[in-house]
């Protein structure tokens, strides 16, 4: 048996809790994508062909 | 390998833990609220000189609207104790026990950190700045001060609904001229019958929450006449753009006409005071009011969008 110093307490998801943690992780997961993609694109359209320039 | 896991003893105990799915985060944005600013911003975009790079304009409704959403969030969390109470909003997210305040504090706090910057950085700080001001306003202006304390709340508060517009305006121009402020107007003079409306038929409500709205403080009938005030004074408003020439003729007829049937349904609802216990004048009133702002913005939309494809099809 461990020692009681060790014991480590966990939490017990129910079912809807798990599920509910899921979604909003897969949201989270898809709004950083959108981020990524919303914020590329948006340096191209406010640059242009200027954001290639390293002349500086 | 040993894991930490396989060291200790695990006991087991179900947990306050959220239950809240992206739906409830979604529902604290008030997304009809929020399709109705999307709707005035791009109206005030579209008309605004000069044009703006698509995307950039794409960018900066979906700013404006994650920031109205926001407030939203921000009201809701603020609002949540009289949500509950009232059988309009008692199933929205917080009273509900879906969501906890705190995490509708933090989301509204971080989406409307965000929105003004990204709008600022993306567009223009001025649009930024009263998109900052609009949120600002809403939550701690409307929510927290004068929804309590005054029925005058939704007439000073419509003007954080009134913005919308202004800020489209600003995002492609970086300026404000007359225009916007026409439509910022009408939206403004259109808030206090919409709601009134809402509030004579909603009325217990109100009065279990403890908000002081007009006819749980002056009456119905006082209500009423004061409807029909705003009523007169909206109409002739809402055929500014026409007379100061950024809404054309179709514009100018259909704003005349819907004008008129908003006061006629306004003096229907005076004249029949208390003889109307069902509410059904104001429920009237209310519907229509919707599909009334709807209209007008929808009709410089598209006299807009007309005559710019006129020169490109011919």
């Amino acid at each position: 048996m461990a020692d009681p110093e060790d014991q480590m307490e966990t939490v017990q998801l129910t079912e809807q809790q798990a599920k509910a943690r899921r979604s909003r992780n897969i949201a989270i997961g898809l709004i950083c994508g959108a981020l990524v993609v919303l914020f590329y694109i948006a340096t191209w359209a406010k640059f242009g062909p200027a954001i290639l320039d390293r002349s500086f | 390998m040993n894991t930490v896991a396989d060291k200790v003893e695990t006991t087991q105990f179900a947990a306050d833990v959220s239950v809240a799915e992206p739906k409830d985060f979604f529902a604290l944005l008030k997304p009809r609220v929020m399709s109705l600013v999307v709707f005035t911003a791009l109206v005030g975009m579209v008309l605004a000189p000069g044009g703006i790079d698509p995307i950039l304009g794409s960018i900066a409704i979906l700013c404006i609207a994650i920031g109205a959403g926001a407030s939203g969030a921000l009201n809701m969390w603020y609002d949540a104790e009289i949500d509950a109470v009232m059988t309009r909003t008692r199933s929205r997210p917080i009273p509900s026990g879906r969501v906890s305040a705190n995490a509708a504090l933090g989301f509204g706090m971080v989406l409307s950190f965000f929105s003004v910057l990204v709008l600022g950085v993306l567009l223009n700080w001025l649009a930024a700045a009263l998109l900052a001001f609009t949120i600002f306003f809403y939550v701690a202006i409307y929510t927290v001060w004068l929804k309590r304390a005054t029925p005058q709340n939704i007439v000073i508060g419509g003007a954080a609904g009134a913005f919308p517009p202004v800020i489209g305006w600003a995002a492609v121009t970086g300026s404000l001229a007359i225009e916007p402020l026409v439509l910022f107007a009408i939206i403004f003079v259109w808030t206090p019958p919409h709601f009134w409306a809402l509030a004579l038929f909603k009325r217990d409500d109100y009065e279990r929450a403890g908000i002081p709205m007009m006819p749980n403080v002056v009456g119905d009938a006082s209500t009423r006449t004061q409807i029909l005030v705003y009523s007169l004074l909206m109409a002739p408003i809402g055929c500014l753009p026409f007379v100061l020439g950024f809404g054309g003729l179709t514009y100018g007829v259909v704003s005349l006409g819907l004008g008129l049937g908003f006061v006629a349904l306004a003096y229907r609802l005076w004249k029949v005071g208390d003889a109307d216990p069902e509410y059904r004048a104001a429920k009237k009133l209310f519907a229509y009011s919707i599909a009334y702002l709807f209209a007008l913005f929808a009709i410089l939309l598209g006299e807009h969008v007309v005559s710019a494809l006129i020169p490109v099809l011919a």
